[in-house]
């Protein structure tokens, strides 16, 4: 029997998997870990897609296991659920400060609000100004929408509320 | 309840979700035909993530049919013929012009939102669930192909005829999405799955409303009542190319 990594050791090691999509971001910075059992030699990380066609859930699957396998668990467990729905809201503090300093603007907070999802004040996370505009409300991933600054004239990618 | 259903209803909701499933996966594809092909970049990017989301959603329906039954997702979809496909008719029809490609996933998203704010209370768990997922993605979808619709349709005489053009051939085929299969009637009377001709005048009384203050004309056409084991030859087409890669590929294929 070898010894399993404590439930702390375990949200340590997940900070380092990053999304593929967005690689500044970790899972928990993302909101999408839901929760770490370790039951004996059973253990298991129950995650939550983010969008329902999100390509990358299956890649993010595998490197938690790898990530596991490498703390010593054998035969690691990742449960997938639904619910409750993940939402961008639910992404941490200190995931929105990541973002921007990565150039894609964060999501407003808007606890389901679809005024708020769909008419935001998005600040450029170049120049902070609020003269921005939408451009597309799809981007280069399912995540993502195209907007535009009338201050820096840059155009630059805003996380989608969700 | 949550827990146990008996055969037959399990069975016709087995039905139900690869209904679901089969319209989703076959607009998807029909979505992903346009891409690099649309008529301007934004929506060439933006045709590409709904038919994404689509695809993403049969998954969804086709993971819950595999809880009940132990069908494979990639082996319902790549190694069924067309005659097992339970899709409507009108997700198979060819993605003709930008404006009814846009009407036809604008009467799609319509129809589905009205289903999922009806699902989210279904009296099977996992349903009401996967439908709370799916629900928040949709008011995008939505928003897009409405606003569609309406600048087309009151946008030149152009734009205007084939919008037109588009709802003459696609109105008939829309009534099929409310057709009831055998065991629809069970679903509905367990709390499982709403009651189809309630979800039909929830549907008409969003669009018809919609389409005429974008002043279309709603064709008086014979609506299409057929059932969804009756496709057109369309099918098998779009099947052929959708599924060519999946069986010529051999266990020892890497990619
Ligand atoms: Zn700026």
């Amino acid at each position: 029997m070898s010894q399993m990594p404590s439930q702390e050791q375990i949200w340590r090691a997940l900070q380092e998997v990053m999304d593929p999509e967005i690689p500044v971001l970790s899972l928990v910075d993302l909101g999408i870990i839901r929760e770490v059992k370790v039951e004996g030699q059973e253990v298991t990380v129950v995650m939550t897609p983010t969008f329902s066609g999100c390509p990358a859930l299956e890649a993010m699957r595998q490197e938690v296991e790898e990530k596991l396998q490498e703390l010593g668990v054998p035969r690691p467990r990742v449960e997938v659920v639904l619910d409750p729905p993940w939402s961008s809201d639910q992404i941490s503090p200190e995931g929105r400060r990541k973002l921007e300093a990565f150039g894609l603007a964060p999501p407003p907070v808007h606890r389901g609000d679809p005024e708020i999802m769909l008419n935001p004040v998005v600040p450029c996370p170049y120049c902070g100004s609020r003269r921005t505009r939408v451009t597309n409300t799809f981007g280069s991933t399912l995540c993502r929408a195209i907007y535009y600054c009338d201050a820096c004239q840059q155009a630059f990618e805003q996380f989608k509320p969700l | 309840m949550t827990g146990q259903l008996d055969a037959q209803l399990q069975q016709a909701l087995a039905d139900r979700l690869l209904a679901l499933a089969d319209d989703e996966v076959i607009l998807g594809h029909r979505d992903a035909e346009w891409t690099g092909h649309a008529p301007i970049l934004e929506e060439d990017i933006a045709i590409a993530n709904l038919a994404q989301d689509e695809i993403g959603h049969a998954l969804i329906w086709y993971q819950l049919r595999e809880d009940l039954t132990g069908r494979d997702p990639d082996e319902t979809v790549y190694f069924r013929d067309a005659s097992a496909y339970r899709n409507v008719q009108m997700v198979e029809l060819p993605k003709g012009d930008w404006a009814f490609t846009m009407l036809r996933q604008y009467l799609f998203d319509v129809y589905e939102r009205l289903l999922l704010d009806r699902l989210v209370a279904s009296t099977h768990a996992p349903l009401a669930e996967a439908a709370a997922k799916i629900r928040r993605e949709e008011i995008y979808h939505y928003r897009h192909t409405s606003t569609w619709v309406e600048r087309l349709a009151l946008g030149t005489e152009e734009s205007h005829r084939r919008m037109q053009d588009g709802l003459d051939r696609l109105w008939p085929f829309a009534a099929q999405l409310f057709v009831a299969g055998p065991g629809d009637g069970a679903l509905a009377a367990a709390g499982i799955f709403p009651d189809l001709s309630e979800l039909q005048q929830a549907w008409e009384a969003t669009v018809r409303p919609f389409l005429e203050q974008a002043e279309l004309t709603i064709p008086q056409a014979e609506p299409l009542t057929v059932g969804r084991e009756r496709h057109t030859h369309w099918l098998p087409i779009l099947l052929g190319e959708m599924q060519v890669v999946a069986r010529v590929e051999t266990p020892e294929t890497a990619w």
